[in-house]
């Protein structure tokens, strides 16, 4: 019998992250920002179906980048954890705070004691009554939670995407503003991104009971256009 | 809590009442316990009539246990989604923990889906509700539902009326529930007509439920002391839509001036 090769714990982290990484960097990004009447969600996705923002309760909203998948799979495991502590107890006891945690700690549990880390990077916002209560949680692949505030980009490109949205940055924007700066950002200033490009979703904040709202194209043409 | 998750064979898809089962928060069925040891709560006279632009529903707003009258202001008409509402008769308790039940089945279907249920496969869900229901209403907790929607495909309003055993019956003109449901569908019955506008509609629901409180003592008439009126909502291709007190109190004081006109009073010889 052969021993197992010894391979450093610091290797094996590094290894699955470098292995997460390389899978989200190959999908499109995605940026939320905070605007005037609600938490903006806009993702770069040529597809009409298969969806990476949606709806998870009355004010919290969902957004992923990465293997398809599996941040669906989280997005569905997140509206069955919703909707049944919204049913054993009551509508307004669900928050996004929690919900992220659980996120996280499932994220941690995967990228630590699983073979294959979830090649995920996952946002869950929530729209408060004030623009001050909004909450953008951000959740790396390993687990990793951020609390970000005004907005937040996800994917390979976060970078560059995040240093041109925080350019064009403007705490007092509506919605249209909002997208358009967003829509901005992740083209870069190469290329421009037409409405069937973008998902684009809202969750708005004047909006009673289910806040979450898709923009269909023609509405996102009449935005981006201004 | 933890996030609930499910091996694939095991995974019980977009069905709340599955997942609320496994999560042990649904209660266990009712055995047999023999007559029921207390007065139950009941609800009573629903209405839903089709018109042109969709459908009407209407609830009286009155529950009793026994001869007595134990809420005066509770609701038996609900929305179920966007485009559909659903109206209740019978034990209280159980009717509005089922329709909380079915208001997030179809929620929760949507927010998995990504698409909402056709009308008619709502229809079915809450046909099968009541029918796993139906060991309770052995034991004197009966249920009887009317579900009415928009139709966004067939671009109509539709109506189903159901019996205790989950029995499933698609009504063309109107559908009525409760103990005062046989005063109030005839009078429904003799002021039909279709493609009916909204405000003829509204109106000819409010007499149907003002009779059936003339003629049933556990349906609850307008209490314009109080400022109770029954709950009306309209059902279109914009969504549930109740109508205001005020709009109702008026409506209401034209049809009891109408009858104090017509009818006269018991000195004039008058009391039908």
């Amino acid at each position: 019998m052969t021993a197992p090769f010894y391979v450093s714990p610091e290797q094996v982290m590094k290894d699955r992250a470098d292995y997460a990484r390389k899978g989200i960097a190959r999908g499109r990004s995605l940026v939320a920002t905070v605007a005037e009447d609600g938490v903006l969600l806009c993702a770069e996705n040529p597809s009409r179906t298969l969806r990476k923002v949606s709806e998870i309760y009355d004010r919290i909203g969902f957004a992923g980048v990465g293997k398809y998948n599996e941040f669906d799979q989280l997005r569905i495991a997140g509206v069955r954890s919703a909707d049944l502590k919204g049913f054993a107890f009551s509508r307004e006891d669900v928050d996004a705070r929690t919900l992220a945690n659980q996120y996280a700690q499932m994220l941690g549990q995967v990228f630590t004691h699983e073979m294959k880390p979830m090649e995920v990077e996952i946002l869950v916002a929530e729209v408060g009554h004030e623009r001050a209560a909004d909450q953008l949680f951000h959740i790396r692949y390993d687990g990793t939670l951020v609390d970000e505030t005004d907005w937040c980009v996800l994917g390979g490109e976060a970078e560059a995407i995040g240093e041109r949205l925080a350019a064009a940055w403007d705490g007092a924007a509506d919605l249209g503003a909002a997208l358009r700066s967003a829509a901005t950002a992740l083209a870069g200033p190469d290329r421009a991104l037409r409405a069937d490009e973008l998902e684009v979703a809202v969750l708005d904040r004047a909006a009673t009971r289910r806040t979450f709202r898709r923009l269909e194209d023609d509405e996102v043409d009449a935005l981006l256009v201004g | 809590m933890s996030l609930p998750s499910f091996p694939i064979a095991d995974d019980p898809g977009p069905d709340f009442a599955a997942l609320a089962r496994r999560a042990g928060l649904t209660p266990a069925p009712v055995g047999s316990v023999g007559t029921t040891p207390f007065e139950v709560t009941h609800g009573t006279t629903c209405v839903a009539v089709r018109y042109a632009d969709g459908v009407v529903m209407a609830g009286d707003r009155r529950a009793t246990s026994g001869n007595l009258i134990s809420h005066r202001h509770i609701e038996k008409v609900f929305p179920a989604d966007r485009h559909s509402g659903v109206a209740i008769a019978g034990a209280a308790g159980p009717a509005v923990e089922m329709v909380r039940l079915f208001q997030l089945q179809l929620e929760h279907y949507e927010k998995v889906e990504g698409s909402p249920l056709s009308l008619e496969g709502k229809a079915n869900q809450l046909s099968q509700m009541v029918r796993n229901h139906l060991p309770a209403a052995m034991q004197g907790f009966v249920v009887v539902p009317i579900f009415a929607g928009y139709d966004t495909a067939r671009r109509s309003g539709r109506l189903y009326q159901y019996d205790p055993t989950g029995g499933r019956y698609e009504e063309l003109d109107f559908a009525s529930t409760g103990s005062g449901s046989l005063q109030a569908s005839t009078v429904i019955k003799l002021g039909y007509r279709l493609d009916m506008d909204r405000d003829t509609t509204v109106d000819l629901v409010l007499r149907a439920l003002f009779e059936a409180a003339d003629e049933d003592s556990a349906t609850g008439g307008p209490d314009l002391i109080r400022n109770i009126f029954p709950v009306v909502a309209t059902i279109t291709a914009d969504g549930f839509d109740r109508v205001g007190d005020d709009d109702l109190r008026t409506r209401f004081e034209s049809i009891v001036e109408q009858l104090r006109t017509d009818r006269g009073g018991v000195e004039s010889g008058g009391l039908s």
